[in-house]
């Protein structure tokens, strides 16, 4: 049969295509090999300040996240101001393997920094030592890697600060007494896991022992998912009192269920939110208080950092010194952490301080 | 092919407008595009790492095409590798050495595929009901196992040695496992006995059976291999990222039909072939890849992968409705002895319509 040749030729030809171009694709440029170093380089500058034309490029959890949206433009305003080039990119779901591909196309870039938030500790941690072995810097910020995969871990408060800060709000608002629930991001998110363990700690303190931690529910950093798990713990716990969502997306979606239901003043709601997405519940009474760090100086700050690391101004080893802009001075702490500071508490008396 | 009985210039007609035909070629600019257009993309480097990506795709889009050859679907791919991961993580974690977890992995993706088989083939049960509910099913029983937690304490010569490049390229050795796969699954598919009788379940099952194929012992083992393959792919994709966890590989299956649609294989079975499917997949992961490297946001990423989808759906069926109207045009115009042949249509044009006009502007392409 004439088709069923012609179908083979047909096959052939396109083996041998593909075949041909992947090749060539391979072959080229077996000279490109050899990563570019350093795109903008920038000319030498006295030794203790940042070299200009630095490529810094932000690669956060998820795009479109506004807790990312505002560290991340912290980052470019610090970027902006010793003169580098910023972008940011990365995945529109959080998810560990394709932040992997994205820390590849950055070092194919010959991105100067990778400034990264990590959706799984381990998983990108060979994406990022192969970047490092061309000559890229590695910032982690809000949530760490394995520290052999990074050159600093820039942290926007200490676990044991945030863990403190939400106990106590959300004893201070159900009285002391009652049934909680936490509402977390992803199962593996590193900093939430981190968070939860110190909060079951802080809650075995006597001065919280009326406070019953019931169950850890998992928003997945989705809103809807977020909705639906505020929706089923107040199902499945009728007499809950309050709930702590150490997620900007979770503590949203949460706030949202609850402004809309007849648990509205009822249970209480705390954790870490921003305070543009938050002001409408502090406004109306679901929410009474909640906590953050400022993101955006999270994000000038992981940037100071990186540049300074690109600059040669620190190595990254404990006891390093060097200036952020206006936040002022920082030293490099044990495992290569860089600490923020404490957390801010957001109530309606202080709200329409901040915008972000 | 579905004409093989008719006369030349038709046959001619279907060369140029068979759609898996069209996705090489448009890889192939595609590729020549990107190495001129994008800096970076024409780098060993950069299809190393492709490379470490079209391979759990690849692995998944193989016994998926076989599948969809047959007009049935497995939709838990993705779950069997997130689930094949996570018990090779516990596995690893209780002492199990990888080279005991690694095959126990594998068995345990043939035993999850004979569990679809046996609903889809014994029990006759409509595929994507059944492999939705794997799907659901394999996934919750991976967070059972693993729970939150990530087994990420592998031995570097089991993670390294998995993404190794070939000695003297970027190309990851376990691009070898790929091809010979394709090879093994290109060459049952397309000339074998099995292969014809894939297709001809996919055409008409009743016809199938009286022509002596057992089809449901068929399916019963491609739904036992799609298993095992994805199993093997969940097994590169916890080496590779060096992290079992209970959500490795989740939505990969969306990815994996896109590709295989793409490359031309008809969602209603019988029709297909591997190369096609093969460069469907290298056409998505290449797109996404050299998009990315040209600071493309992830948004618009996404976009192009959905249109590219529904591109790939509707693109084949309007090279059919042309190639049919040709056809009835052609036996119309024989029956009246009139003209010598018909145009080719070119495929992926709007051309269903406009075709009734270009009928007598000659034969040659």
């Amino acid at each position: 049969m004439r088709g069923v040749r012609a179908a083979r030729v047909r096959m052939g030809a396109a083996v041998v295509a593909v075949a041909a171009l992947v090749l060539a694709g391979c072959a080229s440029e077996q000279d490109g090999g050899t990563p570019s170093t350093g795109g903008g380089g920038g000319d030498e500058a006295p030794a203790g300040s940042i070299k200009e034309g630095l490529n810094i490029a932000f690669l956060p959890k998820q795009v479109n996240n506004p807790y990312f949206t505002v560290a991340d433009n912290g980052g470019k305003e610090a970027v902006e101001e010793f003169k580098g080039s910023y972008k940011q990119v990365g995945p529109s779901e959080a998810s560990a393997s394709s932040q992997v591909s994205y820390i590849n196309t950055l070092t194919q870039q010959g991105t100067d920094v990778i400034v990264v938030s990590a959706n799984d500790p381990n998983a990108i941690c060979g994406a990022l030592n192969q970047a490092r072995q061309a000559g890229t810097k590695v910032v982690t910020f809000d949530s760490d890697t394995n520290p052999e995969c990074r050159d600093l871990f820039v942290n926007q408060a200490t676990a044991e600060g945030i863990a403190q800060i939400q106990v106590k709000l959300i004893s201070d608002q159900i009285g002391g007494e009652g049934k909680i629930a936490i509402l977390s991001a992803t199962p593996n998110a590193t900093n939430q896991n981190t968070w939860i363990d110190l909060m079951k700690k802080e809650l075995e303190k006597p001065e919280y022992e009326g406070i019953e931690l019931v169950t850890v529910a998992y928003g997945n950093d989705d809103d809807q998912k977020s909705f639906q798990e505020t929706q089923g713990l107040l199902r499945s716990y009728p007499d809950l009192k309050g709930i702590i969502s150490p997620t900007t997306v979770g503590i949203a979606a949460a706030a949202r269920y609850l402004s809309g239901s007849e648990y509205k003043g009822e249970v209480a709601l705390t954790g870490l939110g921003t305070p543009n997405q938050m002001r409408e519940y502090i406004k109306d009474g679901t929410v009474e208080s909640f906590a953050l760090w400022n993101p955006a100086d999270l994000g000038y700050l992981a940037a100071y950092a990186g540049a300074a690391l690109a600059s040669g101004v620190i190595g990254g080893e404990e006891g390093d010194t060097f200036t952020a802009g206006k936040l002022g001075e920082y030293t490099v702490g044990p495992n290569g952490e860089v600490v923020l500071g404490p957390p801010t508490v957001f109530d309606a008396s202080n709200i329409d301080d901040f915008d972000f | 092919m579905a004409h093989e009985h008719v006369s030349r210039p038709v046959l001619r007609l279907s060369l140029l407008g068979t759609w898996d035909v069209l996705v090489v070629v448009v890889l192939a600019l595609v590729i020549l595009a990107c190495s001129v257009l994008v800096e970076g993309f024409a780098t060993a480097r950069f299809w190393g790492f492709l490379l470490l990506d079209v391979i759990p795709i690849a692995l998944l889009a193989l016994p998926m095409t076989l599948l969809i050859i047959t007009g049935e679907i497995d939709l838990s791919v993705a779950s069997v590798l997130g689930l094949t991961s996570a018990v090779i993580g516990q596995l690893w974690a209780s002492g199990v050495p990888m080279a005991a977890a690694l095959p126990l992995g594998i068995l345990l993706g043939a035993l999850l595929g004979a569990v679809n088989g046996l609903f889809v083939a014994e029990f006759g049960l409509p595929s994507l009901a059944v492999t939705i509910g794997t799907l659901a099913l394999y996934r919750g029983l991976a967070y059972v196992v693993l729970g939150d937690r990530a087994v990420a304490d592998f031995p570097f010569d089991w993670t390294g040695g998995a993404i190794a490049p070939l000695p003297g390229t970027t190309v990851p050795w376990f691009v070898l496992v790929l091809g010979l796969l394709a090879v093994v699954f290109g060459v049952v598919l397309h000339a074998t006995p099995i292969g014809r009788g894939l297709y001809a379940m996919g055409n008409n099952v009743e016809a199938a059976v009286f022509a002596g194929i057992s089809v449901a012992r068929t399916k019963f083992w491609l739904y036992v291999v799609t298993g095992a393959v994805s199993a093997l792919a969940g097994v590169f994709w916890t080496l590779r990222y060096a992290s079992a966890r209970a959500d490795n590989g989740a939505g990969l299956e969306l990815a994996v039909v896109a590709a295989v649609l793409l490359g031309g294989v008809s969602i209603f079975g019988g029709r297909g072939t591997l190369i096609g499917v093969l460069a469907g997949v290298f056409l998505l992961t290449s797109l996404r890849n050299a998009l990315q490297l040209a600071d493309v946001p992830a948004d618009t990423l996404t976009v192009v992968t959905g249109a590219l989808l529904i591109v790939s759906v509707v693109g084949p069926n309007v090279v059919d409705m042309v190639r049919t109207t040709m056809h009835r045009r052609r036996l119309a115009l024989s029956v009246g002895a009139s003209s010598t042949g018909s145009a080719p249509g070119l495929a992926g044009s709007t051309a269903s319509r406009s075709s009734q006009h270009i009928v007598n502007e000659g034969d040659e392409p």
